[in-house]
């Protein structure tokens, strides 16, 4: 039938065998098959490997090892006047209760029949710096309870910690000046005998940061409240102001040459290093009107004019999504342009827009560059904020730039908690992200 | 209460009055029939709170931002040359002088001393910066009586200015409610003049875009001129030492840091191009629904992940895994010492890649599922195999929009600031070693523009300058992306 059948002079072949070309251009086909695999595969293991390491290193974060010691608070150190004045015991330093510490673990040492050559003074290295102060605090809130034994819960100091948690071994502490083999021993004597103990630690959760000296005590409270106060700015200022910037250029804006600037100016904004977004900040926000250094309130704003772009365009595609015949709808019935945009097709795009803003949020809430120029980062914040004011206008940091804060400080404990800040932080989005995709599933509509 | 507030308290009050009486006076001059209105009677209402507070409003905020500036220019001029100490700058002393000034008004405030009893302050015989120190205003040092005299001539030109505000904004206010209630009447068009309003404030939020721009540019801009009057320009551009000096007399070159930002750029961009582009043509081409649902979405939380996090990541976990691989002499797996720390520019690199995966895979995959799929049938309907259909006919056709995708991937890694803080270095050199800690211009923004800054200094307005120039170079790559993108979708669209 066909010219094909006729032509014998060619080598013999068949279907079921392949020739060496067909044989290279196949392998050829599954080498490029298996390239795409393997990228895949990289990006997964990536993220896996990524999120392992997270929660490996940070969960350590989330315990702390304790120690349980009854403190006698000796009058005769503390009111030496005997009145129980407060302002009388406030004179009284952190200095002066470390003797109790001393003679509260010498007590304990002794009762258990711990054999140590420590002196009381370089027992208490095993505590955290902190512990003073813990019952120093008690002490002015509670001064009727001078004379009495009462029974504290200490945070032990970063190497015991690290010790029990296997960061710190007898090996690694050759040059450390915080801590003696000696040391470790009483450790392990007062863990055998239960006194010391790793457990949940809360404050890791709610606390502030702590100096350098004091890892064991630094929490991401402070910073997430700070963080809270930020989302709150970008929230107020750049939902209206995106909302309305989106409805003027997607229902009113003429096609002419300054609307076009205007949005190839919003694509490109979009673009724009978020560190640049920091030196406007500093220059125009700081330098120039003169707000506050650190505080809450301008890293809102920088972070508002950040996330415009990302509202904008989120916004105009669900705007765009409505079908022009709601609109002739409401303007056939008499409404007009502005009530037919503001009664029937915003309430529809009411889901894109909030699924926009807050993957928005999400973004900005991660931010950390713009933040550093405008110097919420360092020890900044020892208490929560008290009003709303304060909690926008005094310097505080945020929980990306107390991760980083942390992670400058060169030291294994800090490490542990940036990496535990990190697990805070990637909770927080992946809550915000999900609330997003279930509002997008339960409320898109498909026209 | 300050007076500003209780100005905008006083607006706003005025405009809830001005909405419930004109809405109340467009109804009886109608005789009690609404449908003679020519609107609906909230839109008289809403006209008049309109135009009570927007115009007070307006004019009340660019007041409150023009002020401090003019104020300052005016005592400037007062403050003598001479009086400003060696090593120091009119900045400085400005800082001083406003400083002392809003401690004097918390004095008055906390009634310490009464107004009178501080305008005769002396600083022979009071100290005044213990008294300022007692309500918690810290001076650097003692207050000279030149600070003094120009902040006590700041302080009167301030409440001059208050006064005048106050004597504009309200008769303005005033008048916009009178006018408006008064207008009220059935034949005003108040849904016309209302919605012209809203339509006012909608051009304005779309402008914020626009001066958000300017601002960038311009803030960026003058203090890159103040930076260029102190340092040569051609050693800015043109040198090749970066060693900022804080005693002065400093090298401040880009062209190490523009090195150090490409090197790692480049690096970054060896990784994330294939791996993206693979995993792109992979979902898009070879995958079926279910792998595609996973893996697509499992990708694209790459992009989600903050960048602290890769800089940690960067800092803790590749930083000394390379280590442990090029470094540590015997110890090590090569046995080489080829690195010494855990910031190199491979270290910021390789995670700058992975964070750009996701970016280069999701832009690329929209890239290749706008390729019509007659293409392919074409193609595939001549015999030829998947990836030879995809090599010669969807790459070409895509290769327009997959060059925007790798240069707007490229104006990210610029950019990026936290990896490379965390993760590069910090010493400025011309090296192609990847294993060397290097720097870029985002990680010298940021070191100089932490901490105490003095912005008189060229060592803090570099930063301002590196940030103009790492804007024009972002800004650059993203136009000729976004060009060239715009300019393929016209073909199948």
């Amino acid at each position: 039938m066909t010219d094909a059948i006729q032509k014998p002079e060619k080598k013999k072949s068949s279907l079921l065998l392949l020739d060496a070309r067909t044989r290279t251009r196949n392998a050829a086909e599954k080498r490029f098959k298996a390239y795409g695999m393997i990228a895949v595969a990289f990006g997964l293991l990536m993220l896996s490997i990524l999120v392992f390491n997270i929660v490996t290193r940070g969960a350590g974060a989330y315990q702390q090892t304790f120690i349980a010691l009854e403190v006698e608070l000796l009058a005769g150190k503390l009111d030496k006047k005997g009145n129980r004045d407060v302002d009388d015991l406030k004179k009284v330093s952190t200095f002066g209760y470390t003797p109790l510490l001393s003679n509260a673990l010498e007590a304990k040492v002794t009762e258990l029949g711990i054999k140590t050559d420590l002196k009381a003074k370089k027992m208490v290295g095993i505590l955290s710096k902190s512990a003073a102060a813990q019952v120093r605090d008690y002490v002015l809130n509670n001064p009727n309870k001078i004379g009495e034994t009462i029974g504290f819960e200490f945070l032990a100091s970063s190497r015991v910690d690290g010790y029990l948690k296997g960061r710190v071994s007898r090996d690694s502490i050759g040059n450390d000046k915080n801590i003696s083999p000696a040391q470790l021993d009483l450790v392990d004597a007062l863990k055998a005998e239960g006194f010391l103990a790793k457990r949940f630690n809360m404050s890791f959760i709610t606390g502030s940061d702590a100096s350098d000296a004091r890892p064991e005590a630094a929490g991401m409270g402070t910073s997430m409240i700070g963080s809270f106060f930020m989302m709150l700015v970008v929230l107020v200022l750049a939902l209206p102001i995106g909302v309305a910037a989106s409805i003027y250029l997607e229902e009113f804006a003429p096609k002419n040459w300054i609307t076009d600037i205007i949005e190839v100016n919003i694509s490109n904004l979009a673009a724009v290093p978020s560190i640049v977004f920091g030196i406007l900040g500093l220059a125009m926000f700081i330098n120039y009107m003169h707000l506050p250094n650190s505080a809450p309130l301008v890293g809102g704003l920088v972070l508002t004019l950040m996330t415009l772009p990302t509202i904008i365009i989120s916004t105009r595609a669900s705007l765009k999504a409505v079908p022009p015949s709601i609109r002739d709808a409401a303007l056939g019935v008499g409404a007009s342009k502005m009530q037919s945009v503001f009664h029937h097709v915003l309430p529809l795009a009411a889901p894109g827009i909030l699924t926009g803003t807050i993957i928005g949020l999400a973004q900005a809430l991660g931010e950390t560059a713009p933040l550093l120029l405008i110097g919420m980062v360092g020890f900044i914040a020892s208490n929560p904020p008290d009003s709303i004011a304060t909690g926008l206008l005094s310097p505080n940091s945020a929980m990306p730039a107390q991760v980083y804060e942390w992670a400058k400080r060169a030291d294994p404990a800090f490490y542990e908690r940036a990496w535990g800040g990190i697990i805070i932080l990637l909770v927080f989005l992946v809550t915000m992200n999900t609330i997003a995709v279930i509002l997008r599933r339960r409320f898109e509509r498909r026209w | 209460m300050s007076t500003t507030s209780l100005l905008v308290i006083a607006i706003l009050i005025l405009a809830t009055l001005g909405y419930f009486l004109a809405g109340k006076r467009a109804i009886s001059t109608a005789g009690g029939d609404r449908r003679k209105l020519h609107s609906l009677p909230v839109y008289y209402g809403s006209n008049a709170a309109m135009f009570t507070a927007i115009p007070a409003l307006g004019v009340l905020l660019i007041w409150l931002l023009a002020q401090p500036m003019l104020v300052e220019r005016n005592v400037l001029s007062t403050i003598p040359d001479k009086f400003i100490p060696e090593g120091s700058s009119i900045g400085l002393v400005m800082s001083d002088v406003r400083r002392v000034a809003d401690g004097l008004e918390v004095v008055v405030s906390t009634g310490i001393l009464s107004q009178n009893e501080t305008l005769k302050l002396d600083t022979e015989q009071t100290d005044i910066r213990a008294l300022l120190a007692g309500v918690g205003a810290a001076v650097g040092s003692d207050v000279q009586p030149e600070v003094l005299e120009a902040a006590q001539n700041y302080r009167a030109q301030t409440k001059m200015g208050q006064l005048w505000m106050v004597l504009i904004v309200a008769p303005l206010a005033l008048f916009g409610f009178a006018l408006s209630v008064l207008a009220a009447k059935p034949t005003f068009r108040a849904r016309n003049t209302v919605e012209r309003g809203i339509l006012a404030l909608l051009v304005l939020a779309a402008s914020l875009a626009i001066l958000t721009t300017i601002g960038i540019v311009f803030s960026m801009l003058f203090e890159s001129i103040n930076f260029f009057k102190l340092h040569p320009w051609t050693d800015f551009f043109f040198g090749g030492l970066w060693a900022p000096n804080f005693r002065g007399d400093s090298d401040l070159s880009i062209l190490p840091l523009l090195w150090g930002t490409i090197y790692i750029s480049i690096i970054a961009l060896i990784v994330a191009v294939p791996v993206g582009l693979f995993a792109a043509i992979y979902l898009s081409e070879y995958a079926g629904p279910r792998v595609r649902a996973f893996a697509k979405p499992l990708l694209e939380i790459l992009a989600g992940i903050p960048t602290i996090v890769y800089g940690l990541f960067a800092l803790l976990t590749v930083g000394p895994a390379l280590v442990r691989v090029f470094g540590r002499g015997e110890e090590g797996l090569l046995g080489v010492e080829w690195m010494s720390g855990a910031t190199a520019v491979l270290t910021a690199g390789l995670v700058m890649g992975i964070m750009l995966i996701p970016f280069v895979s999701s832009l690329s995959d929209d890239i290749i599922n706008a390729v019509p799929q007659s293409l392919r049938d074409g193609s595939l309907g001549l015999g030829a195999t998947p990836s030879e259909t995809i090599r010669q006919v969807v790459l070409p056709a895509a290769l327009p929009g997959i060059v925007g995708a790798v240069l707007l991937a490229a104006s990210r890694a610029i950019g990026e600031t936290m990896i490379v803080v965390l993760g590069a270095g910090a010493i400025a050199k011309f090296s192609a070693n990847p294993l060397e800690a290097m720097t870029t211009i985002t990680t010298r923004i940021v070191s100089q523009l932490t901490g105490d800054t003095d912005f008189a200094s060229p060592e803090t307005l570099v930063a301002f300058a590196l940030g103009l120039t790492l804007f024009v170079l972002t800004l650059g790559l993203n136009v000729i992306a976004l060009y060239i993108v715009r300019k393929y979708r016209e073909q199948y669209d």
